[in-house]
């Protein structure tokens, strides 16, 4: 199996180096035959590294340790959806797998794309290919999947026991089909400038795809945040950490491109914006893999440190010079058919969006690089940590949300007073009645409160959006409320998904602001004895300490500490957080395989979490060292990330839901006529 | 009975009573007396098992201002967390509780808060915090985020504003033949389809 995979590896590599060749070079243009060719290869490659693939899976299943990388992740005790998911957990099975999956993404691109697109489509097949090429050349240069060692081992090392949670299973994926379906859109960019086709079609083939990367990457994100969560112990979700930032670059850039691709559409304006912002964002993919797997920053995420660093460097200078230089090169065929008239309009509002994205892009770009910066002007090496990021991006982030309320609002094109008055008084009085009952309910962290008053602004712009739209539909179809509702947003999908998005987002903000109100306390405790802690809702926690239990499970021992629970005297039940010690067996004797690792016993409702961590013992005995944590508001950044994954599922159901072609809508009365007497009808 | 039957029966006593003496053996090692509210602590049967010992925590522990101390101090195990979290959180590092002591006795020999920072930077260097402080080159760090953002704003805005001028006399309103009843109804179904 390891000599097919690495012949499976090498069929991809050529096959992708033919596929780039030719279809860079546009020798297929008047050649049916190489045309076919160079589709059929991206075929070929997918093929190729499915059987890849294949090899590595049935080498991790059937414990052949005489693969390095199956030693070094699995061992014969490892449960098997952790054997199985060990393919992406370490750096040349990631490889790999990422390889894999742009492959078949790049089929799909060729094999469900329009005929209408067939010019641009040997050249996304060339982009698509050198990246596979690129990435299969990464494992077959410096990080081979399939490399063997000198002898066979009985058994292997194991999985890292942090990476031993269901998070494990499907965090990685969705992150990685995020950042590797961005690839789609910037080769239908690049096959957009290098063909000249630089109308809108370019634009409508990759509307799908920008949202699917979007949507995996946000999901992927989110499950990040929650995995670290359950498993790290350290009671937050998000530490800004130099890979959590590069996860979220990427996701930044292609917001905003999914709000300024529709003045595009719309108006034919910033045209070259969009185009850098989707080159920009396969750039700061590449960079967040370099970042992830070259060590040149210190990370709690980063694969262990290694040369393939340098391939990423020079792949990301490559990329973005030719990308950048690409579109220097086309740059005059890119003039914009329409050109902004008011700062008080829908388009405006587009903008300062895009640039407070584009500027929280810029400073978490910008704190992530300023240690090597400092040391590189100073020769001091510096920390950039939270704190810095807090005080930079929060007043940025809540900008942001205030112009998820405003740019709904706002007409396109210019914006009267009167209009203003009209859509501006419910959602500010959705606001500030929000703000006035947190202040009567006690509440006096401003920062805290602020968020929560624009979030109630932001809530109140959609559910004005939604009122108005179904009250339309009921004076003209004469339609009942839940038909109203549901036609109004099965006909405009992709505005109605994208307020249901903003819903996501203010939820996400509304969990967010919780952890101003984050309770902890650290506590020995002996059997029976209790400790108190009060909620910020004012509700008393007793915490009382039952005992420690060992039990031996699959892998390792586990110390289960056990603690009962009452709230404002009345019992709530137990928790549990467990210490595991994993361990594999050498010569029929349990070795402890890692140190041991924290399980956190998790309690959630809407309200408030209760976060408990058992430290460890004292003096091995039964005396606890616990961490007591009541943690506000964080079950409604995962429920945010369900509100969000579903808008997001409907902006891209197929079908745009109208009768109306999109082009024809584009040019529909509303946006090119100002009525006489408009306001004064209002 | 099949000798496949035999073989699987036998199989499963096996199991069963390996199973039992495991828990035997786990109960014995354990010692009793450590019922909630019975005040006894019990020997744990595999102490290495459950992890670092810990030592017993204070009141100080739980101070704010010590916590919020350490958060702005860099744990220097390599973590890239803060001392404070990495003390409570990674329960393996023997640097945090250390970094945590030596917090500790500042702050006892009547140190501020910022005395104590200062304190380590003079020891470990400017990166034992978690964030540089806001002075020389590191202010730069702080201030071009939002610089560049305001700038580009404001260049944006004044853009815009001259772009108003330009165009609002081109902007000549068309007249259209219609009550304002079928304006207000014209509006609403633009409302209803409008992107």
């Amino acid at each position: 199996m390891t000599l097919l995979g690495q012949f499976a590896l090498w069929t991809a590599f050529l096959l992708g180096l033919w596929c780039a060749v030719v279809g860079f070079s546009g020798r297929w243009r008047g050649r049916p035959d190489l045309t076919s060719s160079v589709t059929r290869a991206v075929y070929g490659i997918c093929a190729s590294l499915l059987v890849a693939a294949a090899c590595l899976w049935k080498a991790l299943i059937t414990h052949d340790f005489s693969l390095e990388y199956v030693w070094a992740y699995t061992s014969r005790n490892l449960p098997t959806y952790y054997v199985l998911s060990a393919f992406w957990a370490g750096q040349k099975g990631s490889l790999l797998f990422w390889a894999l999956v742009l492959s078949i993404f790049a089929s799909a691109a060729q094999a469900l794309s329009s005929r209408r697109y067939a010019a641009l489509l040997p050249y996304v097949a060339a982009v698509t290919s050198a990246v596979v090429a690129f990435f299969v050349s990464v494992m077959l240069f410096a990080a081979n999947p399939f490399e063997r060692l000198a002898f066979t081992p009985l058994d292997g090392r194991g999985l890292n026991p942090q990476l031993q949670n269901v998070g494990m299973t499907i965090h990685p994926p969705m992150l990685y089909l995020g950042y590797i379906s961005i690839t789609i859109p910037f080769a239908f960019a690049v096959a957009a400038l290098m063909s000249r086709k630089l109308d809108t079609g370019w634009i409508h083939a990759i509307r799908k795809w920008t949202i699917v990367s979007w949507i995996f990457l946000s999901v992927g994100i989110t499950l990040g945040m929650w995995w670290a969560y359950v498993e790290l112990g350290w009671g937050g979700y998000w530490a800004w950490d130099p890979v959590e930032n590069a996860s979220l670059l990427p996701w930044l850039t292609m917001t905003a491109f999914l709000h300024s691709v529709m003045i595009q559409e719309k108006r034919g304006m910033l045209k070259r914006w969009n185009l850098g912002l989707i080159v920009g964002t396969f750039m700061l993919s590449i960079f967040g893999t370099f970042i992830t797997r070259s060590g040149v920053i210190a990370s709690v995420h980063s694969f262990t440190q290694s040369n393939v660093g340098y391939f990423f460097l020079a792949f990301l200078i490559m990329a973005g010079a030719f990308g950048f230089t690409l579109l220097y090169t086309r740059w005059p065929l890119l003039e914009p058919e329409a050109r902004l008239e008011s700062m008080v309009s829908r388009e405006a509002a587009f903008l300062f969006n895009n640039l407070l994205f584009v500027g929280i892009a810029f400073s978490v770009l910008w704190g992530t690089l300023f240690p090597i910066l400092s040391e590189l002007v100073r020769g001091t090496k510096i920390t950039v940590g939270p704190p810095f990021f807090n005080r930079v991006n929060i007043p940025l982030g809540l900008l942001l949300l205030a112009l998820t309320g405003i740019g709904p609002l706002i007409a396109w094109r210019k914006a009267s007073t009167a209009n203003l008055r009209r859509q501006f008084t419910w959602p500010v009085a959705s606001g500030l009645a929000t703000a006035l009952v947190l202040f009567a309910a006690g509440m006096r962290d401003w920062y805290a409160m602020l968020a929560l008053a624009l979030a109630g602004f932001v809530a109140g712009t959609v559910a004005i959006e939604f009122f108005r739209g179904v009250r339309a539909r009921r004076r003209i179809h004469g339609e009942a409320i839940p038909a109203a509702l549901f036609r109004l947003i099965a006909r405009n999908r992709r505005r109605y998904g994208g307020y249901i998005v903003h819903v996501g987002m203010l939820i996400y903000f509304v969990g967010f602001t919780g952890m101003a109100f984050k309770r902890e306390r650290e506590a020995t405790l002996k059997p029976g004895q209790s400790i108190e802690l009060r909620s910020p809702y004012g509700h008393t926690y007793r915490f009382t300490h039952v005992g420690i239990s060992q039990y031996q499970a699959l892998n390792r021992i586990v110390s289960a500490a056990t603690v009962q629970i009452a709230r404002d005297g009345k019992p709530e039940g137990v928790m549990t957080s467990e210490k595991r010690q994993h361990f594999t067996i050498e010569n029929g004797e349990k070795v402890p395989s890692f140190e041991p690792s924290t399980e956190v016993a998790i309690r959630s409702d809407l309200r408030e979490d209760l976060y408990i961590v058992f430290a460890g013992p004292v003096n091995g005995t039964e005396e606890a060292v616990y961490r007591f944590t009541i943690n506000p508001l964080v079950w409604w950044i995962w429920y945010g990330g369900f509100v969000l994954l579903f808008g997001g599922i409907i902006t891209m159901w197929p079908g745009d839901g109208s009768p109306m072609p999109s082009m024809a809508r584009r040019t529909q009365a509303g946006y090119g006529v100002t009525l006489v007497g408009a306001g004064e009808a209002s | 009975m099949t000798p496949a039957d035999r073989t699987t029966r036998r199989r499963f006593l096996i199991v069963a009573g390996g199973a039992l003496l495991g828990a035997a053996r786990l109960g014995a090692a354990q010692q009793p007396g450590t019922l909630p509210g019975s005040g006894t602590t019990g020997a744990l049967g595999d102490p290495g098992a459950a992890g670092r010992s810990q030592a017993p925590t204070t009141d100080r522990d739980n101070d704010l201002a010590i916590q919020a101390i350490e958060k702005r101090l860099r744990c220097t195990c390599g973590c890239t967390l803060d001392v404070y979290t990495c003390r409570t959180t990674d329960f393996t590092c023997t640097y945090s509780p250390q970094l945590h002591r030596e917090v500790l006795q500042l702050r006892e020999s009547g140190m501020s808060g910022q005395q104590i920072v200062d304190a380590f930077v003079a020891k470990y260097g400017e990166q034992a915090l978690m964030a540089p402080e806001p002075h020389g080159v590191n202010l730069a760090g702080y201030l071009v985020p939002g610089t560049l953002v305001t700038a580009a704003g404001a260049v944006m805005l004044w853009i815009l504003s001259r772009r108003r001028v330009r165009t609002t006399a081109e902007l000549a309103p068309v007249a259209v033949d219609a009550t304002p009843a079928e304006l207000e109804q014209l509006r609403q179904a633009l409302a209803e389809s409008e992107d």
